[in-house]
C-alpha cells in the first residue's frame, strides 16, 4: 500500500494549520504586540489565535472525503469519529482562548496563545492516532504545554507550586505508560492497536500482560485524574491560571478519555475481565470498576468540605471520572459510546464553570467561594449561566450532564440486564451524585441566596458573555435533544 | 387549547418574566398572575369537556385521552408521550389552582420579585409535566426539574432555618429519585430493554420475582416525597421554612407528585410487587395518620401544626392506595385533591394572613384575631372543617371513601385511621381557639393589623370554592377516578 505526501499532508492538515498559527502568533505579539497595553496585547492575539482556530476547522470538511483510509501503520487514523472529537476540541480551544483574552495572563501574551496551540495539536494528534509511539508522543506535546501554561502566573507562588506538581507526577506516570507500552510491544511485536489487539485475542492470562496493562493504566489514569492517580489535579487546577484550568478540565480530558476508550477496546479488547458483583474476573474492567468506585467516592466526600470553587470543581472532575470510567466497565459499545457523549457535555459543562469563575473571581477578589456571594445580583447573566453548568454537572434534568449520566448507568446495568452485576457501581453512582447535589447546592447557595458584601454590579466583556452563553446552550441542546449526536456517536463506536 | 399547553404556558411565562426589567415588579406579578389563569383555564376547560366525554360514556383509547406522541430518544426508548386520564386530571387541575392562588398569596412578596416568579413558574411546569407524563423517562425529567426551584424559593424567601430546611428537603428528595433511578433502570432492563413508555410497561409486567424487589424501590422513592412514615421528616421542617406560596406548593402540589407518583409509575407498572407489599404500605400509612396527627397536637407553633397534618392527611392517600379496592383507591386520589386545597388553603391563612401581619407563629404569643382579622378566622374555620372532614366539604367524601376501602381490608386498619378523625379535630379546635379566639390573653400586638387585601380575599374564595363544588357534588370528580380505577382493578393479577 503506497501513500502519497500528499494523504498524509491532507490527513495532517488541522495540525499543520494550527503550528504555522502557533508560529504566527508568535510573531504577530513579537512584532506588534511589544508597545501596547496589555489588554491590547491580548485581543490581538486571542484575535489571530481565533481565526487560527477557525482556518484549521476548514481541512476537517476536506477530511471527509478522505474518511476511513488508514495510513500506514495507524499512525494517523481519519474517520467520522476522529473527525467529530477534532470538531469538539478545536472548539474548546477557540472558547479557551476567549476566556483567556479578558484574563491576566501576565507579560508573555504571545508564548500563552502559542502554548495553547501546542496543546491542542497535542490533542489533536491523540485523537488521530492508533499507534502507541503517536500516541506517547502526542500525549507528551500535550502534557509539556500545559505544564507550562500551568505555571503562567509567574508571581505566584501557587502557580509555581502547581506547575511543579504537576510536571513531576506527569513525568513520572508518562514513565510508567512507556514501561507499560515496552512490555506491550514486546508481547505483541506490534505498535498498532488492532494488531495489538488482534495477538492478543485468546492468549489468556499473562503476567507480563497484567504488568504492562497496569502500567497502561496508571500513565493513562493520571492523565484522566482517576484516583488514585489524582493527586496533582486539585492543586493544579488551584494554582494555574483560570482559563489553563478550564483546558486542562476539558480539552485534555476529551482528547484523553478518547485515547483509553481506543487503547482499551480496541487493544486490550481481549483483556477486559469483569467488575460483575458475582464474578470478578482480572482484567481492566475489573481494575478501572475499583477505580471508579473510588474516584466516586473520593471525589464526591473531599469536594464536600472545600472552600475555593476551582478545588471544588477539581474534586467534582475526579467525581466525574469515576462516573465516566462506569461506561468502560460495562465494556459494550453502548458503554463507550455513552463514555464519549459524556465526555463532549461534560467539557462544555466545565469549561462553562470554569469560564465563569474566570470571569468573576478577579472582579470578586479572588477564587474562595464567599466571594461568590451574592453573586447573583452583581452579575445576573454569568450567575444564570453558572446555575445551568452547575445542574448538569449535578445531573439535573432536563440538561446535558442528566443524560449523559443516565446513559453511562443505562449501559452498565444493559451489559448483564440478567443479573445486574454492575447494579452495585450504578448505584454508588447515583447515590454520589445525591451527595455532589449538596456541595454543588452550597456553592449556588452563595451564588443565589447569600447576601453580598458588595453590592457592585460587575462587568464582564461582551465576547466572554457570548463565549459561555454558547456552552450553556450546548449543555441545554444535548440534553433536550441527545438523539441525533447519540445516533452518530453510536452508529461510529460499532465500527471501531 | 389540549392540556399540555398549561406545561408550554408556565414555562414561557417563566421564560418572558426572566426577559423583564426587575424593577418592573407589579409588570412581573401581573404576568405571573395572567401566565398562572391562562394554565388554569386551559386546565379547567379541558377538565369539563374531558367529564362530558366520560359521562356520556365515549370511547376512550386504553382508558386516556392522549395528547402528545412522539419519539423522543429513539435510541433510549424514551417516548414524549403525554396523556390525561382520570387519574391525573383532577390533579393538574389542582396544580393549576395553587398556581393561581400561590400567586395571589404572594403578591405582597417585594424582594427579587423576578426571580421569585420565574422559579415559581418553572416549578409549577415541571409539576404539570409529571402529572400527565406518560413514558417514566419523560416522567422522571420532569420531576427532577421540579425539585430545584423549590431549593432556591425556600432558601431565598422562606423564614426560620430556611437554608436548612430547603436542603434538607432536596437531599429528602435526591435520596427518593436515586432510588426511582435504579427502579427504572432495573425495570426497564428487565422488560427488555425497549421502551419507557409506561402503557408498554404495564401491558407486558416484568416477571414477578423482579417486581417484588423494583415495587418497593420506586414505591418508597416516590413515597419519600409524598411524606410516607418514616421519610416525612423533611416535611414540617420544609414547610416551616416555605414562604407561604412554597408550603402552598409544597403541601398542596408536590407532595402529590410523590403520591402519584406511587400509583403511576410504582403500582400501575408491578402489580405483583403491589400484591407483595401492600399490607406494609397500608399499615405504614395508618402509622404516619396516627403519627401526624398525634404530633400535631402537642405543637406550639402555628405553622408545624399545619406541617404535621399534612403527614397525617397525605397518610389516607397511602393507605386508599393500599387497599387495592375500588372505594379505597377512587378516595385516595379524591384525597390527594382535597388535601392539595386544603393544605394550600391552611398555609395561606397560617403563613400569609397571620405570620405576615403578626410576625409570630407561637400559638401563645397570638389571640383574639378574630376580632382583628375576621376573614382569616372565616378561612381557617372552613379549611379546618374540611381538614377534621366535616360532610359538605370535599374531604369528608375522600376521608369516607378510604375508610370505607380499608374496612374492606381489615376493620383493624380503618379502625385505627378513624381514631384519626378525633385527633384532628383536637388539634384544629385547639388552634382556631388560642390563635383566633382566647380574647382575654391577647398580646397587644395583635390588636392592630394590617386588613386583609382583595388578592388574599379573592385566593382563599376560589380554595373555598372548589373545597365546597367538590364536597357538594363529588361526581364531578370521582366518577372519572373510578372509571379508571376500575381499569386498573380489572387488570389486577
Amino acid at each position: 500500500m503506497s501513500v502519497g505526501y500528499f494523504q498524509i499532508f491532507r490527513a495532517l492538515s488541522s495540525e499543520t494549520t494550527l503550528v504555522l498559527v502557533a508560529l504566527g502568533v508568535l510573531t504577530l505579539d513579537l512584532v506588534a504586540g511589544r508597545k501596547r497595553e496589555m489588554a491590547k496585547r491580548r485581543e490581538i492575539a486571542g484575535a489571530a489565535a481565533l481565526f487560527g482556530l477557525a482556518v484549521s476547522a476548514l481541512p476537517l470538511i476536506w477530511q471527509m472525503g478522505l474518511a476511513d483510509v488508514p495510513l500506514p501503520g495507524a499512525t494517523l487514523v481519519v474517520n467520522p469519529l476522529t473527525i467529530i472529537f477534532k470538531f469538539a476540541l478545536i472548539a474548546l480551544a477557540a472558547l479557551t482562548v476567549l476566556i483567556s483574552v479578558d484574563h491576566d495572563i501576565g507579560a508573555h501574551v504571545g508564548e500563552y496563545f502559542a502554548m495553547l496551540l501546542f496543546g491542542a495539536i497535542g490533542m489533536l494528534l491523540l485523537v488521530s492516532s492508533e499507534e502507541l509511539l503517536t500516541i506517547f508522543v502526542a500525549l507528551e506535546l500535550t502534557s509539556i504545554s500545559l505544564y507550562i501554561l500551568t505555571a503562567f502566573h509567574k508571581n505566584s507562588l501557587r502557580s509555581q507550586e502547581a506547575a511543579l506538581k504537576y510536571f513531576l507526577f506527569g513525568a513520572i506516570s508518562s514513565a510508567f505508560l512507556l514501561f507499560g507500552l515496552s512490555y506491550v510491544y514486546g508481547l505483541t511485536g506490534a505498535t498498532n492497536l488492532r494488531d495489538i489487539g488482534m495477538a492478543l485475542a485468546g492468549k489468556g492470562a499473562d503476567p507480563l500482560l497484567a504488568v504492562g496493562l497496569l502500567c497502561v493504566l496508571v500513565g493513562l489514569g493520571f492523565k484522566v485524574a482517576m484516583v488514585p492517580f489524582h493527586l496533582w489535579a486539585p492543586d493544579a487546577y488551584e494554582g494555574a491560571p483560570t482559563p489553563v484550568t478550564a483546558f486542562i478540565a476539558t480539552g485534555s480530558k476529551v482528547a484523553s478519555f478518547f485515547v483509553l476508550v481506543k487503547v482499551l477496546m480496541v487493544g486490550f479488547a481481549g483483556a477486559v475481565g469483569s467488575a460483575s458483583w458475582c464474578g470478578w474476573q482480572s482484567g481492566w474492567a475489573m481494575v478501572l470498576g475499583v477505580t471508579a468506585a473510588a474516584s466516586m467516592l473520593l471525589g464526591n466526600f473531599a469536594a464536600i468540605v472545600q472552600h475555593n470553587v476551582k478545588r471544588l470543581l477539581a474534586y467534582s472532575s475526579i467525581a466525574h471520572a469515576g462516573y465516566i470510567l462506569i461506561g468502560f466497565v460495562a465494556a459494550t459499545a453502548t458503554g463507550a459510546t455513552a463514555v464519549l457523549f459524556y465526555v463532549i457535555v461534560y467539557a462544555l459543562t466545565n469549561l462553562g464553570a470554569f469560564g465563569v469563575v474566570a470571569a468573576l473571581a478577579p472582579r470578586a477578589g479572588g477564587n474562595e467561594m464567599k466571594r461568590f456571594s451574592g453573586m447573583a445580583k452583581r452579575a445576573p447573566f454569568l450567575s444564570l449561566l453558572m446555575l445551568v453548568f452547575i445542574l448538569s454537572l449535578a445531573g439535573i434534568p432536563p440538561l446535558g450532564g442528566f443524560f449523559g449520566k443516565f446513559y453511562l448507568f443505562a449501559a452498565a446495568v444493559e451489559c448483564d440486564s440478567q443479573h445486574f452485576g454492575l447494579l452495585w457501581l450504578v448505584a454508588l453512582g447515583i447515590v454520589m451524585s445525591v451527595v455532589s447535589l449538596y456541595y454543588y447546592l452550597v456553592l449556588m447557595k452563595h451564588i443565589y441566596v447569600l447576601p453580598a458584601k458588595d453590592d457592585s454590579r460587575i462587568k464582564t466583556p461582551g465576547y466572554v458573555n457570548a463565549a459561555l452563553a454558547l456552552c450553556a446552550v450546548g449543555v441545554v441542546v444535548l440534553g433536550v435533544f441527545p438523539e441525533r449526536i447519540l445516533a452518530l456517536l453510536k452508529t461510529l463506536v460499532i465500527r471501531l | 387549547m389540549r392540556t399540555d399547553w398549561t406545561i408550554y404556558v408556565s414555562f414561557l411565562g417563566a421564560g418572558l418574566i426572566m426577559l423583564l426589567p426587575r424593577n418592573a415588579k407589579n409588570l412581573i406579578r401581573w404576568v405571573a398572575l395572567l401566565t398562572g389563569v391562562t394554565g388554569l383555564g386551559i386546565a379547567l376547560q379541558n377538565y369539563i369537556a374531558y367529564n362530558g366525554w366520560i359521562a356520556a360514556n365515549q370511547p376512550l383509547k386504553d382508558g386516556f385521552w392522549h395528547l402528545a406522541n412522539a419519539a423522543w430518544i429513539p435510541s433510549l426508548g424514551a417516548r414524549y408521550h403525554l396523556a390525561v386520564d382520570g387519574l391525573n386530571f383532577p390533579l393538574v387541575l389542582l396544580n393549576g389552582i395553587v398556581c393561581v392562588t400561590g400567586i395571589l398569596f404572594s403578591w405582597n412578596i417585594e424582594e427579587r420579585v423576578k426571580e421569585f416568579f420565574a422559579f415559581f413558574l418553572t416549578l409549577i411546569a415541571g409539576v404539570y409535566g409529571v402529572f400527565m407524563a406518560m413514558d417514566l423517562f419523560l416522567l422522571f425529567v420532569f420531576y427532577e426539574l421540579a425539585i430545584v426551584p423549590k431549593y432556591f424559593i425556600i432558601a431565598i424567601w422562606g423564614s426560620t432555618r430556611k437554608e436548612y430546611g430547603a436542603m434538607k428537603l432536596v437531599l429528602y428528595s435526591f435520596v427518593g429519585s436515586a432510588a426511582v433511578f435504579i427502579g427504572i433502570l432495573a425495570a426497564f432492563f428487565a422488560g427488555g430493554g425497549q421502551t419507557f413508555d409506561m402503557l408498554e410497561l404495564a401491558r407486558n409486567p416484568i416477571a414477578r420475582e423482579a417486581q417484588v424487589w423494583v415495587f418497593p424501590l420506586i414505591f418508597g422513592g416516590f413515597a419519600v416525597l409524598a411524606g410516607m412514615w418514616p421519610f416525612h421528616t423533611w416535611a414540617p421542617t420544609g414547610h416551616v421554612a416555605a414562604p407561604t406560596a412554597a408550603s402552598m406548593l409544597l403541601a398542596g402540589v408536590v407532595m402529590k407528585l410523590g403520591s402519584y407518583g406511587c400509583l403511576r409509575a410504582a403500582m400501575l407498572l408491578f402489580p405483583s410487587g403491589l400484591v407483595h407489599w401492600h399490607w406494609c404500605i397500608a399499615w405504614l400509612g395508618v402509622i404516619g395518620i396516627l403519627y401526624g396527627a398525634a404530633v400535631a397536637l402537642v405543637q406550639k407553633d402555628f405553622k408545624f401544626i399545619i406541617g404535621y397534618s399534612s403527614v397525617s392527611h397525605m397518610g389516607f392517600v397511602l393507605l386508599g392506595l393500599a387497599t387495592l379496592n375500588r372505594d379505597g383507591m377512587s378516595g385516595a386520589v379524591l384525597q390527594m385533591f382535597s388535601h392539595g386545597i386544603v393544605a394550600s388553603l391552611l398555609f395561606a391563612v397560617v403563613g400569609r394572613m397571620v405570620y405576615d401581619r403578626t410576625h409570630t407563629r407561637q400559638l401563645d404569643e397570638l389571640g383574639g384575631l378574630s376580632k382583628t382579622l375576621p376573614f382569616a378566622c372565616v378561612t381557617f374555620v372552613i379549611a379546618g372543617a374540611a381538614s377534621m372532614g366535616m360532610p359538605g366539604f370535599s374531604g369528608f367524601v375522600a376521608e369516607i371513601q378510604v375508610l370505607i376501602g380499608a374496612f374492606k381490608m381489615s376493620p383493624w386498619l380503618a379502625a385505627a385511621a378513624a381514631l384519626s378523625i378525633a385527633v384532628t379535630a383536637a388539634y384544629i379546635l385547639n388552634a382556631l381557639h388560642k390563635v383566633f379566639y382566647n380574647d382575654e390573653q391577647a398580646p397587644a400586638a395583635t390588636h392592630r393589623l394590617p386588613r386583609i387585601t382583595v388578592p388574599e380575599v379573592v385566593a382563599a374564595v376560589m380554595l373555598m370554592v372548589a373545597l365546597v363544588v367538590i364536597g357538594l357534588y363529588p361526581s364531578a370528580m370521582l366518577d372519572m377516578i373510578q372509571a379508571n380505577v376500575d381499569i386498573f382493578l380489572k387488570g389486577m393479577p
